[in-house]
C-alpha cells in the first residue's frame, strides 16, 4: 500500500517540473499564437478586439507578404535542392570510395554546423562586401579591376542569391553527415556484386544508393522545408535585416518585425499561423509524392 | 587491355573525386580560417586587398573587443546563462526520461504523446508571445515588489532555453532509458533500494554516453543562440556574445572598426571550435543517433 503510495509520489515529482516548464513556455505560446491571430492588438496595451478573421483577409490582400512569400518560397527551393544535391554527392563520394583523409573531410565539412548564425552571417558579410570583400577581389582577377564592384547584399536582384550561398555552405555538412550514416548500413556486397555484372559507379548510385535510402531522404526533405524558413530567418535577421526594400524579408522575418518592432501583435501572429500551416502542408504534399514502397536489404 | 583501361579510368575517377573534395574543403576553410587572420590585422590594413595577410600580430584588436566593446562581460554572461540552462535542463529533463520511458501510470501515453508533438513546436513562432507574457509579468511585479523579474533576467533566460531543449533531450533520453532491461531495477529493488536511488545510482550511471550528446548538442545551441537572447535582454548593458557581437556588427557600419568586430567574432566560435576539435567524433555519431535537429 505505502509502496504504491511512493509509487506515484515519485512519479509526479519527477514529471512536474518538465511538465509545467513545458506548458508555460511551449503550449500556452502556441495556442497564443493561434488565439491571437482572431484579435486586434498592439501587444503593450490591454485594449483587445476581437476581429475574427480580418487580419487574414488583410495579409492576403498585402503586396508586403507576397514579396515575403516568394523570397521564401525561392529560399525554399533553391537551398533545398542546391543543398540536396550536394549532400548527397559528397556523402556517396565519402562513403563509396576508399579515400586518404576520409575523415579529415568529414569534420572539415561539418565545421559550419557548429557555429552561431551571427558569426556565418559576419564572415559572409566580409566576403560579400563590395569594396573590400573577398569575392570581389578575387573575381577582380579576371575582370578589368576599373569595372563596377557587384553589390552582393546591396543589388536587390542578386541578394537573395548571396543569401541562398551562405545557407547552403551552412548546411551542406549536416545532411552529409545525416546521408553517410544511412549510407553506412548498405551491405557491401550489393554493390560487390553490381560491380561484377559490370553495373557502373553512376548505375549503382541510382540503382543501389539512392533507392536503399529513400526513407532518410524523404525524411530530410521535410527537414529542409522547416530548418530553411527558420534558418532564413536566423541569417536574414543577422546579416540583410530583410533589405534592400524588403527584397530579403522572409516569413518570419516579416512576423518578427509586425509583431514585436511594429506592434500589430495580432496581424504578427496571423503571418505565423499561415506560415505553419504552409509549411505543415507543403511537408504532407512531398511526403505523399515521393511516397515508395519499402525496400529491404 | 580492357582492365587496363579500366584501371586508368578508375584513376581518372578517383582525381576527379579529390579535386571536388579539396574544392569544398577550401571553401569552408577559407573564410573560417580568413576570420582568424583579420581579427590579428590593424584597421588600415582592412582598406588594402583582402587577401593579404596580416602584417604583424595586432593583439590590441582583442583588448579592444574585450574591455570597450563589453564582450568581456557578455562572454561571462553567455557562460552563465549556458551554465544555469545545461544544468536545469538535466535537473528536470533526466527524470522526467527516466519516467516517461520505463513506468506504466494513467496518463503516461498521453504525457509521452505531448513531449512528442512538442518537437513540432518552432521557437521562433513563440518567441514574442513568450516576450509579451514576460512583459505582462513585470507588469504586475511591478506593482507588487516594485520592481521587473522577468525580462532582463539571465536565470529567466537560462529557464527558456532548457525548457526549448526539452522535448528533443527527452526524446533522445527515453529513446535510450527503453532500451535497458527490465532486471536492472528488479534487481535493485530486491536489494531494497528506493526507487529514487535506484534512478540515481543504477540507471543513470548507465546513461552517461547520452548525456554527454545531450550535453554537447544544447552548449552548441545554447551558445550560439540570439533572437531569444536579443528579445529577452532588453537592457543594453546585458547582452549574451552572440548578440553583443550583432551590435559590433551594426557598429562597424557607421565607425570603421573592422579589427575589434573580427576579434569578437572569434570571441564567439573559438569555444565551439575548440570543443569541436575534441570531440568531433562523439558529434557526429550522437546527430545520427538523435535523427533530427532543429
Amino acid at each position: 500500500m505505502d509502496n504504491r503510495k511512493g509509487r506515484g509520489r515519485f512519479i509526479f515529482f519527477c514529471l512536474a517540473p518538465a511538465v509545467i516548464l513545458f506548458i508555460i513556455f511551449l503550449i500556452i505560446p502556441t495556442i497564443d499564437v493561434f488565439r491571437m491571430s482572431l484579435y486586434k492588438w498592439g501587444g503593450y496595451t490591454d485594449h483587445k478586439t476581437f476581429v475574427g478573421l480580418q487580419n487574414f483577409t488583410k495579409l492576403f490582400q498585402s503586396e508586403k507578404f507576397y514579396q515575403t512569400f516568394q523570397n521564401s518560397v525561392l529560399l525554399i527551393v533553391v537551398v533545398s535542392i542546391v543543398t540536396f544535391a550536394f549532400a548527397l554527392l559528397f556523402a556517396s563520394m565519402l562513403s563509396r570510395e576508399k579515400l586518404i583523409g576520409q575523415n579529415f573531410f568529414r569534420i572539415i565539412f561539418y565545421i559550419p554546423n557548429i557555429l552561431s548564425i551571427v558569426v556565418i552571417s559576419a564572415i559572409f558579410s566580409a566576403i560579400y562586401d563590395p569594396n573590400n570583400g573577398l569575392l570581389n577581389a578575387f573575381l577582380n582577377l579576371f575582370r578589368s579591376a576599373s569595372s563596377d564592384p557587384i553589390l552582393w547584399l546591396g543589388d536587390q536582384k542578386i541578394v537573395i542569391y548571396s543569401l541562398c550561398g551562405a545557407m547552403v555552405w551552412q548546411a551542406i555538412g549536416y545532411y552529409m553527415v545525416m546521408y553517410m550514416a544511412s549510407m553506412a548500413n548498405i551491405p557491401e556486397s550489393l554493390y560487390e556484386s553490381a560491380e561484377l555484372e559490370g553495373a557502373s559507379r553512376r548505375h549503382q548510385f541510382f540503382a543501389i544508393t539512392i533507392p536503399l535510402i529513400w526513407t532518410n531522404i524523404r525524411t530530410t526533405l521535410t527537414f529542409f522545408i522547416i530548418s530553411t524558413i527558420n534558418m532564413s530567418f536566423l541569417f536574414v535577421m543577422a546579416m540583410t535585416g530583410g533589405g534592400p526594400d524588403g527584397a530579403t524579408e522572409v516569413f518570419l522575418s516579416y512576423m518578427y518585425k509586425e509583431a514585436y518592432t511594429n506592434s500589430s501583435y495580432g496581424y504578427g501572429m496571423a503571418i505565423g499561423v499561415v506560415v505553419f500551416l504552409f509549411s505543415f502542408a507543403l511537408a504532407a504534399v512531398l511526403n505523399a509524392v515521393t511516397r515508395r514502397e519499402h525496400l529491404e536489404y | 587491355m580492357n582492365t587496363d583501361h579500366q584501371h586508368s579510368s578508375n584513376r581518372f575517377y578517383k582525381f576527379i573525386i579529390y579535386i571536388l573534395l579539396i574544392a569544398l574543403a577550401i571553401i569552408i576553410i577559407v573564410p573560417v580560417g580568413w576570420a582568424f587572420l583579420a581579427s590579428i590585422k590593424q584597421d588600415a590594413e582592412f582598406y588594402g586587398s583582402p587577401w593579404a595577410l596580416p602584417e604583424g600580430i595586432h593583439l590590441q584588436n582583442f583588448t579592444d573587443a574585450w574591455q570597450k566593446a563589453k564582450m568581456g562581460s557578455y562572454m561571462l554572461n553567455s557562460v552563465i546563462t549556458t551554465a544555469i540552462a545545461l544544468s536545469l535542463l538535466l535537473v528536470i529533463a533526466l527524470p522526467a526520461a527516466y519516467v516517461l520511458a520505463r513506468y506504466k501510470f494513467k496518463g503516461s501515453t498521453f504525457w509521452n504523446m505531448l513531449f512528442m508533438a512538442g518537437l513540432f513546436i518552432n521557437i521562433n513562432y513563440i518567441v514574442v508571445p513568450i516576450f509579451l507574457m514576460l512583459n505582462n509579468g513585470d507588469k504586475s511585479m511591478r506593482s507588487i515588489l516594485g520592481q521587473p523579474i522577468f525580462l532582463n533576467n539571465l536565470f529567466i533566460l537560462a529557464l527558456v532555453y532548457a525548457a526549448m531543449a526539452l522535448p528533443f533531450t527527452i526524446y533522445l533520453l527515453s529513446g535510450y532509458f527503453k532500451t535497458l532491461p527490465k532486471e536492472y531495477e528488479e534487481a535493485a529493488s530486491v536489494d531494497g533500494a528506493g526507487y529514487f536511488r535506484t534512478m540515481v545510482q543504477v540507471i543513470m550511471p548507465m546513461a552517461k554516453p547520452s548525456i554527454v550528446t545531450v550535453i554537447l548538442f544544447n552548449f552548441l545551441s545554447f551558445w550560439n543562440e540570439y533572437i531569444i537572447s536579443m528579445t529577452l535582454l532588453t537592457k543594453p548593458g546585458l547582452r549574451t556574445l552572440p548578440v553583443g557581437l550583432m551590435n559590433l556588427m551594426a557598429a562597424q557600419k557607421s565607425a570603421v572598426q573592422y579589427g575589434q568586430m573580427y576579434a569578437g567574432l572569434v570571441l564567439v566560435m573559438l569555444p565551439t571550435l575548440l570543443l569541436y576539435i575534441l570531440v568531433q567524433k562523439k558529434l557526429t555519431q550522437g546527430m545520427t543517433m538523435g535523427g533530427l535537429k532543429g
